[in-house]
């Protein structure tokens, strides 16, 4: 909005004669500014699946549900939210693994090498929940994964990470490893992801949050800190409380 | 504010029907007199004097254009009644002011009066810069006589009817003008006297920081207390203890015009172009002058009640405060000096009107940079984290916290502010 | 069809600590000066503000503030029999991309190396036979001394405001800091930070031990500072966003906050962002740089000419930059010859988890910055006699935890499985009271025959470049160190009062997938000997004279520190060479 005069010296002096407006930015004479600049995160929203399908999401929730399940003191990653939290990841710039090099040939190397696959994310979700669909209704019955048991729930899971259950039209040691990542990250990261709802990942540790300062606790040695969580998008007493009695 | 309007626009016309005749042979150009001799236009000491005084006048605001070289106009001035586009000063003979006499530009600056004979909007602020003596004026004339003429026509100024009539500006005159240099006070020291002439002169502080009537006029019974303008409220610089400059030394008034920082405030919006490029140019003992003067600017009476801590707002806003604020500013609302303001003891933050303080935390801000103080911090943008309910309980914290006053914020502020950020693109 | 802009004087690839070193002295000097970044503009209050910086998932897992591997990466293999394969997405070290590059995101732990490591081949040999040194480590001499730097380390200290506790004053070892450190002519601009409670405690049983250990020197505010430009810092907060996050509060030294507010206001100074150099150009004879070819975001190509050009780009794209444009010769590993490409290097790092008793200990790691730290020195470079454990180099070593990030830092001990019942109560119960310094272990990685960089001959990036393609895996000689370290570092945290100790050696193969600090290094590096280095002592091209290549490129091998303070201190001075004697007298400085 302030033009100093050296900034707009500089830029005409650039174009004269170039006709061509900035193909890309330019910074002279001050630091750039706007208001309202920034690229605060998006909460996600509640409602029904964006990717998983109903039956998918299901079979999502029941894996969260095993890895992290819940007990007196904390939910478990159902109710935390984990599959939300995936389900939203997936319909986004992660499913899609953009930003990563997945430019071919994908030839197969030392694991030390790292993932080699084309797929990203979201195709091997798909992939290896209909693997594990599969698998499920021919070794169980006819059911699918969520309506088993929790012991037999718990068999496949340890046989997908031991890799001595094998599915077919997946590795299920591979969708074992994204999945349990994928679950635990959405049990801690920030609620606005869709896990970790009402912080309870954090309350269950102890830890606080998106705070910034703690010049006044650097100092205090093996005293609990005594905060509660709070995060991204605040808590709940960042909303004044109505007087009793009041509208 | 639309029958507000009508109002004023029924009130001009009958003005101007009833006075027309009277003021339009009332002559109130004093000539220049043409048996002063003065120093040639090409003098170096007076071009000097005269760069100067442009800036303690800080013309470049206005008349810095966008696109174009200094001072060649263009640039929309925002006033309650539209905006004026300030126009070419640069000395082109077409476009700008080179064919002007040194009489027609006094006239302009000390008179209000255009080289036609047509009355200027005080979006040039001629009442104040009629305080300059006519050496002074002259002297800029020189000045800007040695700027690079640029070719820019500036469109003339279209304000809506009513105000479009120029000669609306005799009544307004007659209310709000009194044209004559500034007289010093002989009971009064000299740095006051030069801090006076520089504030109510060339400064015209009082321009933003003075309160206007319905007619755009100054509230001079509140001079300098505060006015909301541009979406900012341009606070209280008098002594005022809570809401002023009541708190701060004469070395803080100095260095926060002279740097845009000091240990409470960082100058930003407006009043950072302000800096940048005006004040920061002035000599340590003129702003010390200034201060002075401010300093003796008497506060007002009338105490401010402070809202008890147990209120919901302060509860909630202690909340936000103490989990998003105070990583810069500190738990104890000191900031780091020169770098995040301290929330404590700041009149901004006690001012009457909070638009400063809400527009700051709903849009984020840059401060000004200048050589002594380069580091320019920026304060994020909290609109999208903090709804109207909270984000009026911060705000209310903070202006009822280490030990300050001020009265509470609502939602509905806020709600109103945001709305009227919303089209604003600076 | 690739457009020509005006002249300038020098041209700055890369606007990292480096790049903004360099365009601060060169613009000082009166030259005009254009800097050119591939990434974009960064900046507390718009990039990270500490309202939304505290985002684990979008910074530390999404790499937000990093290159994306689909605008470039390298290709990996460990050894010449092996295909490499490219780097999907990042694992072991995380390249910068955007102003101020790694100075963003580092961790600000700033070290100084020690005399012996500038002269580390002499040194080695002297006190331990040629012999002693395994017959493929190309270890050499850096062609600088540390005394002849020294000012230029202070320099760099006073402009980041670190902060720290002196050891060595003049030659006079003082109590609290590191002794082994080369000496310093004056303190620490800043007095070390506080430490959190695990901190202190592994001082304690480190003393007990009969180490002397220290605060680690911060690059995080231990009070509101004003550098020598007249940039302030604010105090950090301890917030535990530090490392792979932008500072939020001015409190991280970075180039944001150190220099380029003085910078941008300089009339003769310019930065594009969003810009990629594509190429050096050079002149028929191809001894003289003529400027850059970049490209933008739209990807229309355009030439900027200028006298001088400066290649800070960060040490991987240096050397890619010096392969695509034809300058010096690439290193070819079977023949021995050549050497840009060679003397490539990295880390060797490990950790130790200590477990304990959360009635009687609660460290609360979620207060911690970057680079708080209290580490000994006695197993760096060659602080002890290697001679009965048949290995050289070594590293520091300390309690250095940064952060209690909920994703990454929730340790349990060994044997609990990853997931179910026991892994929830394991991690709720261990939380608060288990010290997990990320990189307890730092330790040097010194330079080898099969250790080198060069063009992939098959993946290309998104302008039909071929991609750097790195074979690195370590040898007997850094896993030796490692293992010695580690045990070490064991010992200090059992002493801690750990109930049980979870001890992760560095093993081998190299692996990708695993972070070990972004601190790669070498590839086009220093020295008196044109056949054995790419740059001279002053850090100019041997092969185009108006050519300077800065970084952790020009590192023969990879001391036990981080790198910054180091590539720093070389910046000033190479800035200083240029100031007082390139430009006097434009060509090469040092004549063979």
């Amino acid at each position: 909005m302030h033009f100093g005069r050296r900034e707009l010296l500089l830029s005409t002096a650039l174009f004269i004669g170039r006709g061509v407006a900035a193909r890309a930015g330019v910074i002279a004479g001050q630091l750039p500014w706007r208001p309202g600049a920034g690229a605060p995160p998006e909460p996600v929203l509640p409602g029904s699946w964006v990717f998983f399908t109903d039956a998918e999401g299901a079979a999502i929730e029941a894996l969260a549900e095993r890895i992290i399940p819940p007990d007196s003191d904390t939910p478990g990653g159902k109710e935390a939210g984990s599959a939300i939290f995936i389900d939203r990841q997936l319909a986004g710039p992660y499913g899609r693994q953009e930003g990563l090099y997945v430019r071919p040939p994908f030839l197969k190397g030392v694991k030390e090498q790292g993932p080699q696959d084309e797929a990203g994310p979201a195709q091997q979700y798909r992939a290896g929940l209909a693997a594990l669909d599969r698998y499920c209704r021919a070794s169980y019955g006819g059911k699918a994964f969520a309506e088993l048991a929790d012991a037999d729930k718990d068999a496949i899971l340890a046989g997908l990470e031991s890799a001595s259950v094998k599915l077919d039209g997946a590795d299920g040691k591979t969708f074992f490893e994204l999945t349990l990542k994928d679950v635990q990250q959405g049990f801690f990261a920030d609620p606005i992801y869709g896990g970790n709802r009402d912080m309870v990942a954090w309350r269950m540790i102890g830890y606080p949050g998106a705070r910034y300062d703690y010049r006044d606790w650097i100092g205090r040695h093996n005293e609990r800190f005594p905060l509660p969580p709070v995060g991204i998008t605040g808590r709940s007493d960042w909303t004044p409380r109505k007087a009793e009695g009041s509208k | 504010m639309f029958r507000r309007l009508i109002a004023i626009a029924a009130g001009f016309v009958l003005a101007i029907v009833a006075c027309w005749a009277y003021f339009a042979w009332v002559d109130r150009t004093t000539p220049m007199d043409p048996s002063i001799v003065r120093a040639g236009a090409q003098d170096f000491a007076e071009i000097e004097r005269g760069r100067y005084l442009t800036a303690a006048a800080d013309c470049a605001a206005c008349h810095n254009g966008p696109g174009t070289s200094p001072l060649a106009g263009g640039r929309p001035v925002e006033t309650p009644f539209g905006d004026i586009l300030a126009p070419n000063i640069t000395p082109d003979r077409e476009t700008g002011i080179g064919a002007w006499s040194d009489a027609d530009f006094d006239g302009a600056v000390r008179l209000g009066r255009r080289r036609d004979g047509g009355l200027l909007y005080p979006a040039m602020p001629f009442p104040y810069y009629a305080k300059m003596s006519r050496d002074d004026v002259h002297s800029i004339r020189a000045y800007l006589n040695t700027v690079a003429p640029a070719r820019n026509k500036v469109a003339p100024n279209q304000l809506p009817f009513p105000f479009s009539i120029r000669a609306s500006m005799h009544v307004w005159d007659a209310l709000y003008f009194a044209p004559g240099a500034f007289e010093p006070e002989g009971a009064k020291s000299a740095a006051w006297n030069r801090g006076a002439y520089l504030v109510e002169g060339p400064g015209h502080c009082g321009a933003c920081h003075t309160p206007k009537t319905f007619l755009g006029g100054d509230e001079t019974s509140e001079a300098l207390q505060g006015y909301a303008i541009q979406g900012w409220f341009a606070p209280d610089i008098t002594n005022d203890e809570g809401r002023g400059l009541g708190g701060w030394s004469l070395e803080g008034i100095v260095s926060y015009l002279k740097t845009g920082h000091n240990r409470f405030a960082a100058a930003t919006g407006p009043m950072a172009e302000e800096v940048a490029l005006s004040s920061s140019r002035l000599t340590d003992a003129d702003l010390n002058a200034i201060a002075t003067y401010l300093k003796s600017q008497p506060g007002r009476t009338e105490a401010v009640a402070t809202l008890s801590s147990a209120d919901p707002a302060m509860i909630a806003g202690g909340a936000i405060y103490r989990d998003t604020c105070s990583g810069c500013h500190a738990g104890d609302g000191k900031g780091v000096p020169n770098l995040f303001p301290a929330l404590a003891d700041s009149s901004a933050v006690r001012s009457d009107d909070p638009a400063s303080l809400i527009r700051v935390i709903l849009r984020g801000a840059r401060s000004v940079a200048t050589p002594a103080e380069p580091t320019a911090p920026g304060m994020p943008a909290f609109g999208w984290q903090l709804n109207d309910e909270q984000l009026a309980a911060v705000v209310t914290y903070i202006r009822n916290s280490w030990g300050s006053s001020a009265p509470a914020v609502s939602p509905d502020d806020v709600r109103k502010t945001r709305a009227a950020l919303a089209w604003r693109s600076d | 069809m690739t457009r020509k802009l005006p002249r300038k004087d020098v041209v700055i690839i890369g606007l990292g600590w480096t790049g903004s070193i360099m365009a601060n002295e060169l613009t000082d000097e009166g030259l005009d000066v254009v800097a050119i970044e591939r990434g974009p503009w960064r900046d507390a209050a718009i990039d990270f503000p500490p309202n939304y910086d505290q985002d684990e998932l979008r910074y530390r897992i999404r790499h937000e503030l990093f290159l994306r591997p689909d605008q470039t990466t390298f290709t990996f293999r460990n050894n010449m029999s092996q295909t490499a394969l490219p780097i999907r997405t990042w694992g072991a070290f995380m390249p910068p991309n955007g102003v101020g590059g790694g100075g963003v995101h580092w961790n600000a732990e700033t070290w100084r190396f020690l005399p012996s490591d500038f002269v580390l081949k002499t040194h080695l040999t002297e006190r331990y036979g040629a012999g002693f040194l395994p017959p493929d480590m190309t270890i050499q001499d850096w062609g600088v001394t540390y005394d002849e730097i020294e000012p230029y380390y202070d320099r760099f200290e006073y402009l980041c405001g670190t902060s720290g506790l002196a050891g060595n004053l003049n030659g006079q070892i003082q109590a609290g800091g590191n002794p082994f450190e080369g000496p310093r002519s004056r303190p620490y601009p800043n007095p070390p930070q506080a430490q959190p409670f695990s901190h202190t405690l592994f001082a304690k049983a480190a003393r007990e031990l009969g180490y002397k250990p220290f605060p680690q020197p911060s690059g995080n505010m231990s009070q509101a500072y004003k550098n020598p430009l007249g940039v302030r810092l604010g105090p950090c907060t301890y917030c535990g966003f530090c490392e792979w996050f932008g500072c939020g509060n001015n409190s991280k030294a970075s180039p944001q906050t150190t220099i380029l507010p003085v910078l941008v206001r300089k009339s003769n100074f310019l930065a594009r962002d969003n810009c990629e150099v594509t190429r050096i150009n050079t002149d028929r004879s191809g001894k003289r740089a003529t400027g850059v070819t970049f490209v933008d975001t739209s990807g229309e190509e355009w030439e900027q000419p200028a006298d001088l050009v400066i290649l800070s780009a960060y040490t991987v794209f240096n050397v890619q930059l010096l392969l695509l444009s034809g300058i010096g010769k690439p290193y070819d590993p079977i023949a021995n010859e050549g050497v840009i490409g060679r003397n490539f290097t990295h880390q060797t790092i490990s950790d130790v988890t200590g477990f304990f008793d959360k009635a009687k200990f609660n460290f609360n790691p979620f207060i911690a910055s970057g680079a708080i730290g209290m580490c000994i020195d006695e197993f760096n470079g060659d602080n002890f006699d290697h001679g009965p454990h048949g290995f050289v180099g070594g590293g520091y070593m300390g309690q250095v935890q940064t952060n209690g990030r909920p994703i990454e830092t929730t340790p349990v001990p060994a044997g609990t499985p990853r997931w179910g019942a026991a892994w929830k109560s394991a991690v709720r119960d261990n939380y608060l009271s288990t010290v997990k310094p990320g990189t307890g272990v730092h330790g040097s990685f010194y330079s080898y025959r099969d250790i080198y960089l060069d063009l992939d001959p098959s993946y290309k990036d998104r302008l039909g470049r071929p991609l750097m393609r790195m074979t690195i895996d370590f040898h007997e000689n850094e896993l030796k160190q490692n293992a010695f370290l580690t045990d070490r570092f064991d010992e200090i945290i059992k002493a801690m009062g750990a109930r049980e100790t979870l001890k992760e050696y560095r093993k081998g193969p190299y692996d990708i997938t695993k972070y070990q600090t972004t601190h790669l290094c070498g590839g086009a590096v220093m020295g008196a000997e044109p056949s054995v280095s790419a740059i001279n002592r002053y850090l100019q091209s041997w092969d185009v004279s108006n050519l300077f290549v800065m970084g952790a490129s020009a590192f023969p091998q990879n001391a036990g520190y981080n790198p910054t303070g180091t590539l720093a201190a070389l910046a000033y001075w190479s800035a200083d060479a240029i100031r007082t004697q390139y430009l006097r007298n434009p060509g090469p400085l040092v004549h063979v």
